[in-house]
């Protein structure tokens, strides 16, 4: 007789029900995480850019698709890791491991399969300094933060943010060969971005994470304690936002659409740390979670049409002497 | 039982069937992606190689 324990809903009969995926060509996108794909893509977009390199376009194109790829296989290793806790969160329960459309192993098999295939592709197009950076944001991800931070402590996402930071780099060191200060300041400002943005939804979502045993934040400190982080993450976290600007690779839109979202993120940010109670917290917090997506996508943009575009105007007042 | 003047010819699929019929469906679907991704990836190699070594790729002695 057969016991089933899987408290998952199945959708469908389990793959090995009739000797074959049942998976369909969407459930396999569905794995590699599309949306955060595209961030990757688009922050790694804006690395390639600001760096200002005399790559061959179809090169630069080729690396982006790996490396595009490579966080892709990376969310598909976390999906496999974490089907178990993704299978009773309300937001993540449909997804193709726990709804039973496409089976563990096929999504491991799929993501070492294609971390392989991208590492390799960046070495073979662009150089294996970008393909390491590539092989160790990957691990990163898959490893460092979902298995080994993501259930242990609620600094998972603060020192896991750094998996998300890495691709600007990624695309610097694919163009140039070697990395540059204007990539690490992309890093900082998307490392030091993630804790206010994820954060700000754990306020929401604490029952969700709670029921999933994944240690965020309000859960293990408490609401007040998680303001109080948001806010101080959020006082070192706008200044870096700045830094494009003294170090030349900012120009004039960059200084005005960049001041004007960092005093829109400090205003949203104390709003949450001071309104505490009721539906206009919870408001607050879902006000500044939708905030911070739009505040990085703008100050990407920025740079993206400064640089891609030939929008760039230099502001030499506030350059740092021969940073331009 | 049939019924008389039904056609016995028209079939009504079993719930097995039309799973198979599914499995092969969405088989299809998979093979048609995986065509399109394999031929993505020939014509990207290709644009690279060509980019990166030059026209005179094969101009070399063996």
């Amino acid at each position: 007789m057969t016991v089933m324990t899987d408290h998952a809903p199945r959708a469908r009969p389990a793959p090995t029900a009739i000797g074959g995926s049942t998976a369909e060509a969407g459930d396999y996108l569905a794995l590699l995480k599309p949306r955060v794909m595209f961030l990757v893509v688009f922050t790694a977009l804006v690395g390639m850019v600001v760096v200002e390199s005399t790559v061959h376009p179809i090169v630069a194109f080729a690396a982006l698709v790996a490396i595009a790829v490579g966080a892709g296989a990376s969310g598909a290793l976390n999906m496999w890791w974490d089907a178990d806790i993704d299978a009773v969160m309300t937001r993540t329960r449909k997804r193709p491991i726990p709804d039973g459309r496409v089976a563990p192993g096929e999504a491991l098999a799929f993501g070492l399969t294609l971390s392989i295939g991208s590492v390799l592709t960046l070495g073979l197009v662009a150089n294996w300094l970008a393909a390491g950076f590539l092989a160790f944001t990957i691990f990163f991800y898959a490893v460092v933060y979902s298995m080994w931070l993501k259930r242990a402590t609620p600094q998972n996402i603060v020192i896991g943010g750094a998996a998300g930071a890495f691709p600007p780099m990624v695309a610097d060191a694919a163009v140039t060969g070697s990395l540059g200060i204007e990539t690490a300041v992309l890093f900082a400002i998307i490392f030091l971005w993630t804790p206010p943005h994820f954060w700000a939804l754990a306020l929401v979502k604490s029952g969700d994470y709670a029921r999933a045993g994944v240690p965020m934040l309000p859960n293990v400190a408490g609401p007040d304690e998680t303001r109080r982080q948001i806010w101080l993450y959020t006082l070192v976290f706008v200044p870096v936002t700045l830094l494009p600007i003294p170090l030349g690779f900012g120009g004039l839109a960059y200084a005005v659409i960049g001041g004007a979202t960092a005093l829109a993120m400090l205003g949203l940010t104390w709003r949450v740390y001071r309104i505490r109670e009721g539906e206009e917290a919870a408001r607050a917090a879902q006000r500044l979670f939708g905030f911070t997506i739009l505040h990085l996508f703008i100050l990407f943009a920025v740079l993206l049409a400064e640089h891609g575009l030939g929008l760039y105007r230099a502001v030499p007042a506030l350059v740092i002497p021969g940073m331009a | 039982m049939a019924r008389a003047g039904e056609n016995h010819d028209a079939h009504e699929a079993t719930p097995e069937e039309r799973e198979a019929e599914a499995f092969r469906k969405r088989r299809r679907g998979r093979s048609i992606a995986l065509a399109i991704v394999l031929a993505a990836l020939v014509a990207l190699f290709y644009a690279v190689t060509i980019v990166k070594m030059g026209p005179g790729v094969l101009d070399r002695p063996l």
